[in-house]
């Protein structure tokens, strides 16, 4: 009898472990199932992010390393969870910051980009992977995020941010972090965050160089404090204009995270009145104190005069991409396509192709038999490249002979830069070098490669 | 008459390809009747260092929008902006705002 009883016993507190393991694994699956991420097209509103009554079991096991700081502790963590943080662009520096934001166990990412992924994007924006090439980034990075650490809230946005949307957007934030990548966009960001009183945690990269302060935060300045006017257009250099080193965005875009985590725990961020400048190069950071909140400033001031969004591009004069400008500088006449330059290659028309590059562009490919000055080059009319132009316009005159205007073809990569350089060269026509006649090559070596010769390569 | 003095200038955020990428420069300034300030400045660099187009450094008497000058690790606003008289062995820093990401 007695030896029955504590078979049966036994025999229920098996079922009843596998009833919890069942229960388990059915969790799990429920979870995976409701964690398709869907894409957002428009701003709508979200219900209110809801507080943790205490840590879970599993959330002390995941976050126990950084529990047992002192400057985070339980408290800390709870209040990551009710935090949430808008992400605007999932790039260079938004993939990192998106992902130790879910690694740390933040409450809710709304993670907006228009854009989607490239080949080129992958040295940096380090939460995609080749298989989300033309996928939208905001939704690559959810489900990478999501992937990390699937208690997360993520809300992936695929639009682009406007005067239309964005304070509607930000008001439904606790934190902005601002991880664009032109100027229109940053002042947009800068002034809903005024206007929505949400700190602004913002970063930026180029080259070799990153730069961060928080602003608008507690009586801080904000971006227009700093730079009430936009910086001419022409001053402005984008990624893929001006190169930059993965790692770099890739640190600044943790420093972004850091400051994140500190004012989302209650610890405070201390770039409020201050830039962080790092320099890769030198391996060196540094700490500026800024001035502080301008009485004048024309959206945080005493007397804003930005009361609500404006029209940031016209106010920047620039369009709110990285995308290269397309200049246009030239008439009609000065100008030829790039089939136009393939059947004078075809037809061995006697001409003279100068190629503008940098030298580090010309590199990577070139066309043959073009001749490298960069436009730099040109503009400070060093003698050693005059020199070398003038050499090659007489060797060209003599195969022509009779024709008294040699022809030169100037190229670039985009057809923006050859432009410029037609201009130069050609004020030093019949003066600094014969008498030739210039033109550029519309759209440059990128429409060579893709519309005449697909081996060539596209960087 | 005011001493030459020696000041330590640096370009960073891409303002130093105005300077053929050189980031850090040690000048002396002549001897003047006046002590100079930010806005004498900005004068001697566009007359002795600059190579290219001044415009993108310079506008009207001023740095250009985008271009934020440091003094001694400080915002330039704190210190006067171009009224500030510089010291011998002041650091003058000429950063070029960054927006990529």
């Amino acid at each position: 009898m007695a030896q029955d009883v504590r078979c049966l016993k036994a025999q229920l507190e098996e079922k009843e472990k596998e009833i919890v393991g069942l229960k388990k694994k059915l969790a799990q699956l429920e979870k995976n199932h409701t964690s398709v991420l869907e894409l957002y097209d428009k701003v709508t509103p979200l219900t209110p992010l809801k507080a943790k009554a205490a840590l879970s079991n599993e959330d002390i096991m995941r976050y126990s390393r950084q529990l047992i700081l002192p400057e985070l502790g339980v408290q800390g963590q709870l209040n990551l969870s009710k935090t949430s943080v808008l992400i605007v662009g999932c790039g260079g520096l938004g993939c990192p910051l998106a992902q130790y934001l879910a690694a740390a166990g933040i409450g809710r990412l709304g993670l907006l980009d228009y854009d989607e992924v490239e080949l080129s994007n992958l040295h940096r924006q380090v939460l995609h992977g080749e298989e989300n090439q033309d996928q939208a980034k905001a939704l690559s990075a959810a489900n990478a995020v999501k992937r990390l650490n699937s208690t997360v809230e993520c809300i992936p946005y695929h639009l682009k941010l406007s005067s239309e949307n964005a304070l509607q957007l930000i008001q439904q934030y606790d934190i902005v972090a601002d991880c664009s990548d032109n100027v229109p966009t940053r002042y947009l960001v800068n002034d809903s965050c005024v206007l929505g009183g949400k700190p602004l945690v913002s970063a930026s990269a180029l080259r070799m160089e990153g730069q961060l302060t928080v602003y608008n935060y507690r009586g801080g300045p904000c971006y227009r404090c700093l730079y009430p006017v936009p910086p001419p257009p022409e001053t402005v250099t984008n990624c893929s204009d001006g190169g930059v080193l993965g790692v770099v965005p890739g640190i600044m875009g943790c420093f972004q995270a850091l400051e994140v985590l500190k004012i989302a725990s209650g610890q405070g961020s201390s770039c409020g009145q201050q830039l962080v400048m790092f320099d890769a190069q030198d391996a060196k950071f540094r700490t500026i104190k800024l001035r502080p909140k301008q009485a004048g400033c024309a959206v945080c001031g005493e007397n804003p005069s930005v009361t609500q969004l404006v029209d940031y591009e016209a106010f920047c004069g620039s369009a709110a991409t990285d995308k290269c400008r397309r200049l246009n500088l030239l008439s009609g006449h000065q100008r030829i396509t790039v089939q136009d330059y393939k059947s004078i290659v075809d037809n061995a028309e006697p001409h003279l192709l100068l190629d503008v590059r940098p030298l580090v562009e010309v590199d990577i490919c070139h066309l043959p038999f073009s001749l490298n000055i960069p436009l730099s080059s040109l503009e400070d009319r060093k003698s050693e490249h005059l020199q070398l132009l003038q050499e090659r316009i007489s060797q060209l005159k003599q195969q022509m002979e009779g024709d008294c205007r040699p022809p030169v073809y100037v190229i670039c990569k985009l057809g923006n830069d050859s432009q410029k350089a037609v201009q130069v060269v050609e004020k030093m026509s019949g003066s600094a070098v014969d008498r030739i006649t210039v033109k550029d090559i519309s759209g440059g070596l990128m429409a060579w490669a893709k519309r005449i010769d697909s081996t060539f390569p596209q960087y | 008459m005011a001493a030459p003095i020696a000041i330590h200038l640096e370009f960073g955020g891409g303002a130093e390809l105005l300077f053929d990428g050189v980031k850090e420069h040690h000048v002396t300034l002549p001897s003047q009747s006046q002590p100079w300030d930010v806005k004498q400045l900005l004068v001697w660099i566009q007359r002795n260092l600059l190579k290219e187009r001044p415009e993108l450094f310079v506008q009207g008497d001023s740095v250009r929008p985008g271009i934020l000058v440091l003094i001694n690790d400080a915002d330039w606003e704190l210190m006067g902006e171009l009224d500030y008289q510089l010291q011998d062995q002041d650091n003058v820093v000429f950063i070029s705002t960054l927006h990529g990401g």
